[in-house]
């Protein structure tokens, strides 16, 4: 297929493209850098305020940080930049929005929770792979303190989480995506989502929420391409967590599908087991970070040939889990092969 | 798979809390408290006040250790402990409303910390309220007034 041709839609919701991830960036809390991935990250910032006087700006500042850093590394100025696609996790998507005045490039502000990674990067490849840019710009941003205030309570409230509570994590990750050429990895196919929801309200378990989503995705991605779990090296998932990544497991074998080692999860890929993070980290930018930090690297490396990145997002609010909803969530597949 | 199933089976697999321990750090945090808050009612009555005399200055100098330990950030590592037997404490209420009152200073002294700073307690105060009118009403009917 050329750069030039139409996206094929090949089944409802699946989409070719023709595309690669040129370049990665990525900035961290000092928290995440603490993890097993800490050294992998492009950029860690001294506190949880990045300078800033609120966690608000806090999170801009990351993913301000990450998109300049991005820029920098690629030799791209923003005039350069036709397109950005990017999302975080507060009301009305301020992080996106704010940190767009300072960069001057075209943005569309996303929203799918902790899917975003792979929502910003599906869109973008997908406007590269039908000409309408050539560069685009995916990004992600989220903030531990920012959410928890959002989300769940003040900082120095003594709160016991439940073990199957999840940790937002804090960072910018950026992705530059072009047409084919040089880069970390071609972007070959993407899913996107169905809102799933089985009726789950605990705010606490997200990850048992999502992972009905994440089995949808994936088997919907698998049919479309006449794939199964052997033809990849990884399913990078995020961020099902220590409660939501067996449930995964269990749906996807009672499709006979057993992908094994290949299924990681990236909320329990980025801290360690000391941090006590509970079930896992979660987040916008926690698969991006995962992505960027560990996929691209061995996917560029030729470690790794084929990976699909599954991120997946709870879509409720504060107010609709008060009102006694169920949280409704989804999940979105990018395929990405070794370019090499 | 049919939502009720996927419910049930997840309720199987999720990962209980861990209910024997942490209601055993309860108790000794919780106990701990209490015997600060003893500590500090032996010495108010050694310097000569009586029991019922030092009750209020008892509380306050909780709270304020509450509130103390709250805005220095150990607060909350305490309950993470010691759960209830943090919060339920007299020092577990400075804490719910010293943690939204630092929280929301980003917001202004009005609609940040003027306007948050109940927002854990205040169903606490709202309720507790209610509970002693029902409660008061009671003895009324019971006792006609009488002390």
């Amino acid at each position: 297929m050329s750069a030039q041709a139409a996206p094929a839609l090949a089944q409802r919701g699946h989409l070719r493209l023709d595309a690669v991830i040129g370049a990665a960036a990525t900035v961290v809390g000092p928290f995440e850098a603490k993890g097993p991935l800490g050294h992998l990250f492009d950029r860690v910032v001294k506190d949880d305020l990045c300078g800033e006087k609120s966690y608000e700006r806090a999170e801009q500042c990351l993913l301000r940080g990450a998109v300049e850093l991005l820029l920098d590394r690629s030799g791209v100025g923003a005039a350069d930049v036709d397109l950005m696609l990017a999302g975080d996790l507060l009301d009305q998507i301020t992080t996106t929005n704010f940190a767009g005045r300072d960069l001057g490039v075209p943005l569309l502000g996303l929203y799918s929770a902790c899917a975003t990674t792979s929502e910003s990067l599906l869109l973008a490849g997908l406007a590269v792979t039908a000409g309408a840019a050539r560069q685009a710009i995916a990004a992600t941003a989220s903030h531990h303190n920012a959410a928890e205030r959002q989300y769940r309570y003040p900082l120095e409230l003594g709160v016991q989480r439940a073990p199957t509570a999840q940790w937002t994590a804090t960072g910018g990750a950026a992705f530059l995506v072009r047409p084919a050429g040089e880069g970390l990895a071609r972007m070959v196919s993407a899913t996107v989502g169905t809102i799933q929801d089985y009726g789950l309200k605990d705010p606490n378990n997200m990850g048992a929420a999502m992972a009905p989503a994440a089995a949808d995705t994936i088997l919907r991605h698998f049919r479309a391409r006449g794939q199964t779990s052997r033809d990849y090296d990884l399913i990078l998932t995020g961020d099902l967590a220590r409660a939501g990544s067996p449930l995964l497991e269990e749906l996807l074998a009672e499709q006979r599908e057993h992908p094994g080692e290949r299924l990681q999860d990236a909320g329990m890929l980025l801290y360690a087991e000391e941090q006590d993070v509970h079930a896992g980290g979660s987040g916008a930018v926690c698969s991006a970070l995962v992505l960027a930090s560990l996929a691209l690297p061995r996917l560029r490396r030729g470690e790794i040939r084929r990976a699909l990145l599954v991120a997946t997002g709870s879509l409720h609010s504060p107010r609709s889990y008060q009102q006694g909803e169920s949280i409704p969530t989804v999940a979105h597949a990018v395929e990405l092969e070794a370019i090499s | 798979m049919e939502p009720k199933e996927y419910r049930q089976r997840v309720r199987r697999m999720e990962q209980p809390r861990p209910v024997a321990r942490n209601a055993l750090w309860a108790f000794v945090v919780g106990g701990l408290i209490c015997v600060v808050g003893q500590g500090v009612q032996s010495g108010l009555m050694s310097l000569g006040y009586d029991q019922e005399s030092v009750k209020a200055p008892v509380s306050i100098i909780l709270v304020f250790l509450g509130s103390l330990a709250t805005a220095l950030g150990l607060y909350d590592r305490l309950a993470k402990l010691g759960g209830m037997g943090a919060n339920l404490p007299i020092t577990g209420f400075a804490n719910s409303v010293v943690a939204p009152a630092m929280e929301f200073k980003q917001e202004g002294p009005i609609m940040g910390t003027g306007a948050r700073i109940f927002q854990v307690a205040g169903p606490v105060i709202a309720y507790g309220l209610l509970t002693a009118f029902v409660v008061g009403l009671v003895r009324f009917a019971i006792s006609g007034g009488k002390p």
